[in-house]
């Protein structure tokens, strides 16, 4: 009765929340702004122009937010199955490093099927890296945090050796492959909608992020409608009781891991397929890690996922945005906004989970009486 | 405060007067080291704003925190029809070379690469030159004849520093012996003060006295090292004498801001034209430097062999080794 009574309701539960912890993080963001002796208020409304005030910043918004959603989806996708998956930084990289390759293999021949392979290389390669661990925790017990991270270690000295080295553009001096070929790339956001017949700024959005949504949709599908993605949850809530049900428990720690391994590789195609066309050495840039941040804060639903991508989307080219129109905010400041955001949703979210589920329950108990 | 106010009024009419004529709008964007790294970066921001308070044209100016985010930069800022655009560091050369063709109309000025446009102007030092001078230093004030080179990012542009180096001091004494070492191969060794001091503490183990660094913000380690090891070490970029006094020799100024100042007062009067200009020796593009802080370390004898050699190879009778691919084009 008391644990029915605990639930908030969905308005509370994904609006709410979600708001007030928000505006706490901007609260104290807008303390230190104030400290810097510049003017908070301008700061945020120059951060919320920055990420939507035009169409060029919302496609920046978008683009960035199409990161998210893979390595949010990634991270979520192995959560249900009980798994922390940290390696989302170096199964994207090496999902880059298969998308190049594809691209270098075959793009002088045709384009069009480079685009298919790159595609597929990126799920595949990013795959391939999240099943060693995989297999690993699986099979000998080696903990899937410690190997994941690990991984990205040597996923990132393996990507600076091949970019220093075999793969190095000609006559380069930073680790970045040659340019792709021309014609292989994703077709972008505004080049689309000008087919259509629509004007829209120029911005770095492209088709990967329709392919993030059809990710999402296909995540949600596989969770919640087939009896796999039931026996994937049922391995995450219960080992034993898997084991009892006579679910293959090693088989499905392997096989969610590489799902998500596939999904982390495919945050290549927004970066690298989608807008620099060249391999770069740290094109990750983090986005790995902050899908941990986007998966708890979006509850680990795909739809949550999907919004919360968008508020760090928002953050991001907002932010980047605000360090350009204020010198006395330098970019590490934006980090520290950025940080505070994760903070008061992801970590802290009880100090007013807590506040209102008593006040939900006095409401009730009132009603009741 | 009648005063303050009236000075206040003044200086907004001056500021006024002057945004009246045709100012242009420069903007410079800062490498991955940050505007304030007391070597490269910082050199450029100097320049800028000599420029600015010279002229009372303001700029903009902008550190992205990666790589990536170089493109962004140099589109968002071609896109708001800036009339300069100043990109310090080799790491632009292809962002310039890709932005720079999609926006023909605005003016990009390079430093440290060559990107061949008609909207581009490239700028490139002959560190070599100058290294070759502070080299001769090293040679001339080591006790233990062994002298080191610690190099940021293991690229040909860090290589030039490098032989210049070894070739100015093997020019003073034959048999002097150099140890060498390289952060790493990534851009975040500019960015690693921590290992780059922990190497110059085993090449001062290894015998070493004075080392040079040619390695951005790492290089504050280097210094760092030498102060805590009673040792000497040669700044780079800036002058960087003032660090830890006593314990830098000398500093190898490579005049980024001299480059930075001269392409916006050219763009702001009109000369600024595209094209590859170099800056050597002969230019005042690269020199030595000497200061407050560490004149006492130079004799007369010293300062009139260095001159010497100034002169020949602005002659042309010394020339001083450089490494392909320094400053490469795409």
């Amino acid at each position: 009765m008391a644990g029915a009574n605990k639930k908030l309701p969905l308005w509370a539960e994904a609006g709410l929340l979600p708001t007030l912890n928000l505006l706490a993080a901007f609260l104290v963001s807008g303390l230190v702004i104030w400290g810097l002796g510049e003017d908070p208020f301008l700061a945020l409304s120059l951060l919320v122009d920055g990420a939507f005030g035009f169409q060029e910043a919302i496609g920046y918004t978008f683009y960035y937010a199409t990161n998210f959603v893979f390595t949010g989806l990634a991270v979520s996708v192995a959560y249900h199955a009980g798994l922390f998956n940290i390696g989302g930084e170096g199964q994207a990289m090496l999902g880059g490093l298969g998308l190049t390759l594809a691209v270098f293999l075959v793009g002088d021949t045709s384009p069009f099927l480079a685009i298919g392979l790159a595609i597929l290389g990126a799920a595949v390669f990013g795959a391939a890296w999240a099943f060693i661990p995989a297999w690993l925790q699986a099979k000998r017990g080696s903990h899937i945090v410690i190997t994941t991270i690990m991984f990205n270690f040597i996923a990132s000295a393996l990507l600076a050796y091949l970019l220093v080295g075999p793969l190095q553009r000609p006559g380069g001096q930073m680790p970045e492959s040659a340019d792709f070929p021309a014609g292989v790339g994703l077709v972008h956001a505004h080049d689309l909608l000008a087919m259509m017949g629509m004007e829209f700024e120029q911005s770095p959005l492209n088709v990967s992020a329709l392919i993030a949504l059809a990710c999402t949709f296909a995540v949600w599908f596989m969770l919640t409608r087939t009896r796999f993605g039931y026996e994937l949850r049922v391995v995450g809530k219960n080992h034993s009781a898997a084991r009892f049900a006579g679910i293959p428990v090693a088989r499905m720690t392997i096989v969610a891991m590489m799902l998500s391994g596939a999904l982390a590789g495919m945050m290549g195609l927004n970066e690298i397929l989608g807008e620099q066309l060249r391999l770069i050495g740290n094109f990750t840039l983090g986005y790995g890690f902050v899908g941990i941040a986007v998966a708890f804060m979006g509850r680990n639903h795909p739809v949550g996922i999907v919004l919360a991508a968008i508020l760090f989307g928002a953050l991001y080219q907002g932010g980047a945005e605000l360090a350009f129109e204020m010198p006395n905010i330098t970019r590490d400041l934006i980090v520290m906004i950025q940080g505070l955001v994760i903070l008061f949703a992801g970590a802290m979210e009880h100090l007013f989970r807590d506040p209102i589920e008593r006040l939900f329950m006095r409401f009730r108990a009132r009603e009741a009486a | 405060m009648l005063k303050k106010l009236a000075f206040a009024i003044v200086a907004a009419f001056a500021g006024s007067s002057a945004g009246l004529a045709a100012d242009i709008q420069p903007v410079l964007l800062y490498d991955v080291g940050g505007k304030f790294d007391k070597s490269f970066n910082e050199a450029a921001h100097v320049g800028a704003e000599k420029f600015s308070t010279e002229t009372r044209i303001s700029y903009r100016d902008f550190e992205p925190s990666s790589e990536t985010q170089y493109e962004q930069a140099l589109k968002r800022f071609a896109r708001r029809k800036a009339d300069l655009i100043v990109a310090v560091g080799v790491g632009y050369s292809v962002a310039v070379r890709n932005v720079a063709s999609q926006y023909p109309d605005v003016k990009f000025t390079v430093i440290d690469a060559i990107i061949e446009l008609p909207n581009v102007q490239s700028i490139t030092f002959r560190e070599n030159e100058g290294s070759f001078l502070v080299g001769m230093i090293a040679a001339m004030k080591t006790e233990s004849n062994k002298i080191g080179f610690i190099g940021g990012m293991d690229i040909p542009l860090i290589r030039r520093f490098e032989r210049g180096y070894q070739q100015g001091a093997e020019y003073v004494n034959g048999d002097i012996t150099l140890i060498e070492n390289y952060v790493g191969t990534t851009p975040s060794a500019w960015n690693d003060p921590i290992k780059a001091s922990e190497m110059a503490r085993s090449q001062y183990a290894r015998g070493a006295d004075i080392i040079f660094s040619a390695a951005g913000p790492s290089g504050l380690g280097v210094i760092q090292a030498a102060k805590d090891t009673g040792n000497l070490s040669i700044g780079v970029d800036s002058n960087q004498n003032h660090v830890a006094p006593g314990f830098v020799l000398t500093s190898m100024l490579k005049r980024v801001d001299l480059a930075v100042y001269m392409a916006m007062k050219e763009a702001s009067d009109g000369s600024w034209q595209a094209g590859h200009r170099v800056m050597g020796l002969e230019e005042g593009g690269v020199d030595y430097a000497v200061d407050e802080h560490n004149k006492g370390m130079f004799t007369d004898e010293m300062k009139a062999r260095l001159e010497q050699a100034r002169a020949k190879i602005i002659s042309g009778e010394i020339v001083v080794g450089d490494v392909a691919g320094s400053n490469s084009s795409h």
